[in-house]
């Protein structure tokens, strides 16, 4: 009995730790402080100066701005991402090892060698700062991502498909359309998915590439200069992180769901 | 005659497969520009100093004693943070994949990973300052370990519940106790999940950026090469990058060798 009891214990003290953090912000987003304390009893204030503090402004601009640069660079980054999965699985092997394996290179690499890395090309060919740099440089840790989920559902598709439709008439684009597109879909949808979520989530890339004067702040640069400022931590943060966790755990959740029931459809129909 | 060329024309583009492999062809040229070529500048720098190529990089580097003592306390605290994932994140794992339900309660310890670990940091940062606890080298393993525990239990999660059972059963069948079984079978058998749970674990630790910075006030070797390049020592901080990049590259084939694709397990 105890031997039964033991091993679970054991994973609710990990799960408790883990998701400490996260839960204190959560309860403390209501105590309007930035010290995890409740002097002044429950309120929402704190959830009220996300619109009317002083930084209300710089705020909404920055979450404006990640938003932006998530919803074009994840736009990019599927369909860069969906076209090549399509022409990589029909590569010669040798020459389709190599593109992967360099596909795989943003995604092992240690984010601040790419992020200087990109930083050095964009300073060496002169491009402009600001926009342009952050958004290349989203899409280039996304893709592969896109490319990754794509590949798994080209390689479950069964070939003839295509070749059918090419027998009975259509043309290579029509049955890349028709055919190819239906099959790939849930992995472009999983694709475009992660590619959002991390370029929300990018800190660093977005950090070192930005440029200091061009003044775009995406959240997570704005919550890093606002740790170093000298006014301090806002006490809005806590509301806004409350936020977040809830969009980013439900949205996450929502995939793995999903992602299960898939798998239980295909179980299903091999029985 | 002019509709006979016409005729051919329109024949050969008829004629003119095109092979699917096209649909590639601009993603490569974006590698190329957006991956390979700023990866070879870094190497470029690392050679290039007052427009003449050298090794005075290198040298400045083994000269800048700084530099040298962050690589090293990186280097430890890489190894600490691992050892602890290892030591903590293994049996998770281990006891996640004897349960019925291990793989869907595996979602529950990845799932704090996507909230931004600045998020993570910053509240793990005012816990310690509401219990009073100090800043330092302590806290700083303890933000590290939190927010790479899942990078090591993901994995291996993924080869321990992979592994054939019988193996196991065979072993206690023949008289094995329950440790020399765990040791003689599950162990080695684990092998390759414990090796892809150090290396994610061991690079994003000594390579972090901010975290060690708002945990303790610990500069680390990411950290470093970001000041490098802030203060315009293009050289040194391509050096710096190589370092961690010639890193990341044998992790790599380490990993490559010991799992061949097969324990490939990613969040998603």
């Amino acid at each position: 009995m105890v031997k039964k009891v033991f091993p679970k214990i054991y994973l609710i003290i990990i799960l408790a730790l883990l998701y400490a953090p996260i839960i204190f912000v959560v309860i403390f987003s209501f105590s309007n402080t930035t010290n995890f304390t409740f002097p002044r009893g429950f309120s929402l204030e704190g959830y009220r100066a996300i619109f009317t503090s002083s930084h209300a402004e710089k705020l909404v601009d920055s979450l404006k701005n990640t938003v932006i640069i998530a919803l074009i660079s994840s736009f990019a980054s599927t369909i860069i991402g969906s076209v090549s999965a399509v022409g990589i699985f029909y590569m010669k092997p040798k020459s389709k090892a190599t593109i992967e394996n360099v596909n795989q290179l943003p995604i092992v690499n240690s984010e601040i060698v790419m992020a200087v890395s990109l930083m050095l090309f964009f300073t060496t060919f002169s491009f402009p700062t600001g926009w342009l740099r952050i958004i290349l440089g989203h899409i280039t840790f996304c893709t592969p991502y896109v490319i990754l989920s794509v590949m798994p559902r080209l390689m479950q598709m069964d070939s003839n498909i295509y070749e059918a439709a090419l027998d009975l008439g259509a043309s290579p684009i029509k049955a890349l359309v028709k055919v190819i597109l239906p099959i790939i879909f849930p992995g472009i949808l999983s694709g475009s998915a992660i590619a959002f979520t991390l370029s929300i989530d990018d800190f660093i890339i977005t950090q070192i590439n930005k440029g200091a004067a061009t003044g775009i702040d995406t959240l997570s640069t704005y919550l890093y200069s606002s740790t170093r400022s000298a006014s301090g931590f806002e006490p809005f943060w806590y509301p806004l992180f409350t936020i977040i966790i809830i969009l980013v755990i439900t949205i996450v959740l929502l995939v793995n769901l999903n992602k299960f029931k898939g798998k239980g459809k295909k179980k299903e129909e091999e029985v | 005659m002019q509709k006979n060329i016409l005729l051919t024309i329109k024949n050969k583009i008829k004629g003119f497969h095109i092979t699917r492999s096209v649909f590639a062809y601009p993603y490569i040229l974006f590698l190329m520009f957006f991956v390979i070529i700023p990866l070879a500048l870094i190497l470029v720098n690392a050679f290039l100093a007052e427009g003449k190529i050298t090794f005075q990089n290198f040298i400045d580097l083994s000269k800048d004693g700084a530099s040298l003592k962050v690589l090293g306390h990186s280097f430890l605290v890489g190894v600490v943070t691992t050892g602890l994932c290892l030591i903590i994140g293994y049996p998770v794992a281990y006891i996640l994949a004897k349960m019925p339900s291990g793989g869907v309660l595996v979602i529950l310890f990845i799932l704090p990973m996507w909230v931004n670990f600045l998020i993570r940091t910053l509240a793990t940062r005012a816990i310690f300052q509401a219990m009073g606890v100090s800043l330092g080298e302590g806290t700083v393993i303890f933000g590290m370990v939190y927010n790479y525990l899942p990078f090591m239990i993901l994995p291996l999660h993924t080869t321990l519940s992979n592994i054939d059972k019988s193996y196991s059963e065979a072993a206690s069948d023949l008289g094995a106790d329950p440790v020399t079984v765990f040791l003689k079978t599950t162990l080695p058998l684990s092998i390759p999940g414990i090796i892809s749970g150090v290396i994610m674990v061991f690079i994003p630790t000594i390579s972090t950026f901010a975290i060690s910075q708002l945990l303790g006030g610990v500069f680390l070797f990411g950290d470093s090469i970001n000041d490098k390049f802030n203060h315009g020592l293009y050289g040194v901080g391509s050096v710096m990058s190589l370092v961690m990049l010639v890193f990341v590259l044998l992790s790599n084939i380490l990993l490559k060798r010991f799992n061949k694709g097969e324990a490939k397990s990613s969040v998603w």
